[in-house]
């Protein structure tokens, strides 16, 4: 097993007739991800070539989910747009009885996420990934389903989970896994706005029931309190070992680093804070991102896993 | 972005808050026609910059450095107090508790009326990211320092939150305003005034809104003494008004400029220039420099649509800080092939005149490629396949050890 995702899963690409939709739409396809099709407003009936096939265009995600049952939509839409997309594709999953959102999309007005996720929040069986994420992947054994931007080929099957607010940092955490000769289950993006959806707590209980995953590796970076609650939430609930990273701990404080989330503001959000947390919930902490294989190997030595 | 108090109390206005008459000026001439203007007996010189901390801050001479006046909000009971004032702020450095070492030169002046106050109020609109929705939070101890507040008697401080779709309840602003312990009129000015903020909030795509001091007069209105307000970035597109609100002189220059090339830059006081692409893997990079011992002169992240000119323009933002003494290029290749940030690498350099010690670290997507690019130009770039490797090389680089 793996979670949320499988290399079954059919996915849709909301966005799909845009230079980025159908960029990574046929990085996808290329990884074997099952791509059944694309939603663009008012290019309905068209078809999209990707690496390995033609895929239809639908009008409405609704419309989508009808005619190729689709289980994940990936949202590639532009910001302005990109709430709608997610409030869209919400709606249209709920009907069918729930599915899983994908928002790749940076920078997507707060307040429209706010509205987003409440209208999420409402559908119990409507999970939304992002948005600002790389998205996430579960290697399969050739190829894997891949909904997202990350290279697919950094990574393998195996029994490691990884959740991550960070892009590039999480292939940096993947590539570790892989230097001590570990694949990984699912790796999840959370993304690094100030609202989104699913947050750390989410898949760490996910990967704890998920029996393919024996370890996580868990990377949070400044601003907010999601990761001192993920730490407090695993030392009540967590039985598989973790590894932790934050990065940040040289950023100035009232400064943005990058993601639009990334921000000590009030003294609130450091590095320390949050490290500190990970340290007494008895989370393995990597102080730098190139020990994170080291530390997992002790990690799994530890639970009897290596 | 933010704005300054003269700028917001015009939205509070027109969202129906309640304000003093102002006037916003440039010059000594305008502060003194202002009050004038005012007819108010007492007024408040206020210096127009975009940190927090003014009235405690200390102004200097911007060439001198000499210590001018302490304090950058002034209550002045005459015309001439109002021109001394205006003479020590306008054009002189304000350093505050928030501005750094460094201060802000005041451009920007606000005169106004003055209003007798029986008591000073807390009050802040922002997202909750954790609760997912804006929160408002109000204080009995206004005027002070809130995050000391929050530090020695957190209970002071009360919160509601609006609904994410239906917005404020009225039933939780009267339960607000019950515990800040107002009655009769000021209840009501305090629940209209909170409905007119969310409103603001909402309309204007504010990500918040701070009053320190919220007032309570001796006729019992609730004024808003101070306008602390900033907006959402990603929403400028739906507020053209917001452009012609930004002061360019309030901002960093070459973060803008960055910010134009789809770089995201954050200058540091350190010496090893960083060139990264990722958020997250741009501040790792800045803190395993740190761990080696190394101080980071930036965070840069180059962001997934880097290109040849944009990396060129980071590689020259990086050498503009005269501190910068050493680089180190971390790239982890999803979508941004590593032989492409090479030949960019190398053109950058070559263009440039780098002088520095460069170290190149690829992962990724054509990471092999990318290091058989650097491997056959005739730069002295030093390469490394770990994050650890390339910090631990450029530290010792930067210190006169190979």
């Amino acid at each position: 097993m793996s979670i949320w995702i499988h290399e079954e899963s059919r996915v849709l690409i909301q966005g799909i007739t845009g230079k980025q939709g159908t960029f990574h739409g046929t990085k996808m396809d290329e990884y074997n991800t099952n791509v059944v099709g694309g939603v663009t407003p008012g290019k309905g009936g068209q078809f999209v070539e990707l690496q390995n096939k033609k895929v239809p265009v639908f009008n409405t995600v609704s419309e989508g989910l009808d005619e190729t049952g689709a289980d994940v939509s990936l949202i590639y839409v532009p910001a302005r747009f990109a709430a709608a997309a997610i409030v869209e594709a919400a709606d249209a999953f709920q009907e069918k009885g729930g599915g899983l959102i994908v928002c790749i999309t940076e920078g997507i007005p707060i307040l429209d996420m706010i509205k987003a996720v409440a209208r999420v929040d409402q559908y119990p069986e409507v999970r939304l990934i992002g948005p600002n994420c790389p998205g996430i992947i579960t290697p399969g054994d050739v190829g894997g389903c891949k909904a997202g931007i990350m290279p697919g080929f950094i990574h393998a099957k195996g029994r490691i989970g990884i959740v991550s607010k960070s892009g590039t940092l999480t292939y940096e955490a993947v590539a570790q896994t892989m230097s001590v000769g570990e694949g990984q289950s699912t790796c999840v993006g959370i993304g690094g706005d100030p609202v989104n959806g699913t947050g750390f707590i989410d898949c760490l209980d996910a990967f704890e029931n998920d029996p393919q995953t024996a370890a996580i590796v868990m990377i949070g970076e400044i601003g907010g309190s999601a990761e001192e609650e993920a730490a407090d939430w695993a030392a009540k609930n967590m039985t598989k070992p973790i590894v932790g990273f934050v990065a940040g701990s040289t950023a100035p404080p009232g400064k943005r680093m990058g993601h639009a989330g990334a921000i000590i503001s009030g003294g609130k959000g450091t590095a320390a804070e949050k490290f500190k947390a990970f340290e007494n919930a008895g989370i393995y902490v990597a102080r730098d991102p190139s020990e994170i294989g080291n530390v997992l190997v002790k990690a799994l030595k530890d639970a009897g896993l290596r | 972005m933010n704005i300054h108090e003269y700028q917001g109390k015009i939205l509070f206005k027109q969202a129906g808050v309640k304000v003093q008459d102002g006037v916003h000026c440039k010059t000594v001439e305008e502060a003194v026609n202002a009050y004038d203007y005012l007819d108010s007996k007492v007024v408040a010189v206020k210096s127009q910059i975009h940190a927090g901390g003014r009235g405690k801050g200390t102004l200097y001479d911007q060439e001198t450095d000499n210590l001018i006046m302490e304090g950058g909000v002034k209550i002045a009971f005459s015309r001439d107090e109002v021109k001394e004032y205006a003479q020590n702020i306008i054009g002189r450095k304000l350093v505050t508790k928030q501005t750094g070492s460094g201060g802000k030169i005041v451009n920007n002046l606000y005169v106004e009326a003055g209003c007798s106050i029986t008591h000073e109020y807390y009050l802040a609109l922002l997202v909750d990211r954790e609760a997912k929705t804006i929160l408002i939070m109000a204080s009995t101890e206004g005027g002070m320092d809130i995050e000391e507040v929050a530090e020695k008697t957190p209970e002071a401080i009360h919160k509601i939150w609006t609904h994410p779709v239906d917005g404020l309840n009225e039933k939780d602003a009267l339960e607000m305003a019950d515990k800040l312990g107002l009655s009769g009129h000021s209840k009501q000015d305090l629940v209209s005034m909170l409905e007119s903020l969310s409103r603001m909030f909402i309309e204007k795509d504010c990500s918040m809104i701070e009053i320190n001091p919220l007032v309570k007069s001796d006729s019992g209105d609730m004024i808003a003494l101070d306008a602390k307000v900033s907006f959402d970035d990603n929403a400028s597109f739906r507020h053209p008004w917001m452009e012609e609100m930004r002061d360019h002189s309030e901002e960093e220059e070459v973060e803008t400029r960055a910010h134009d090339h789809g770089l995201s830059y954050v200058k540091l006081d350190g010496n090893i220039g960083c060139l990264v692409n990722g958020a997250g893997l741009a501040m790792a990079s800045m803190d395993v420099i740190k761990l080696y011992g190394g101080e980071p002169a930036n965070f840069l992240d180059i962001g997934g649509g880097a290109t040849k000119e944009s990396i060129t323009t980071a590689f020259g933002i990086i050498l503009e800080d005269d501190n910068v003494e050493g680089i180190l290029v971390n790239i982890f290749g999803g979508i941004i092939q590593c032989d492409m940030v090479a030949r960019s690498v190398i053109e950058a350099s070559n263009e440039l005149g780098l002088q520095v010690p460069l170290v190149v670290r690829f992962s990724g997507t054509n990471h092999i490629e990318g290091k058989e690019v650097l491997d056959n130009c005739n730069l002295d770039v030093h390469t490394s396949s770990t994050l650890a490797e390339g910090a631990e090389k450029i530290v010792n680089l930067t210190r006169g050890e190979e």
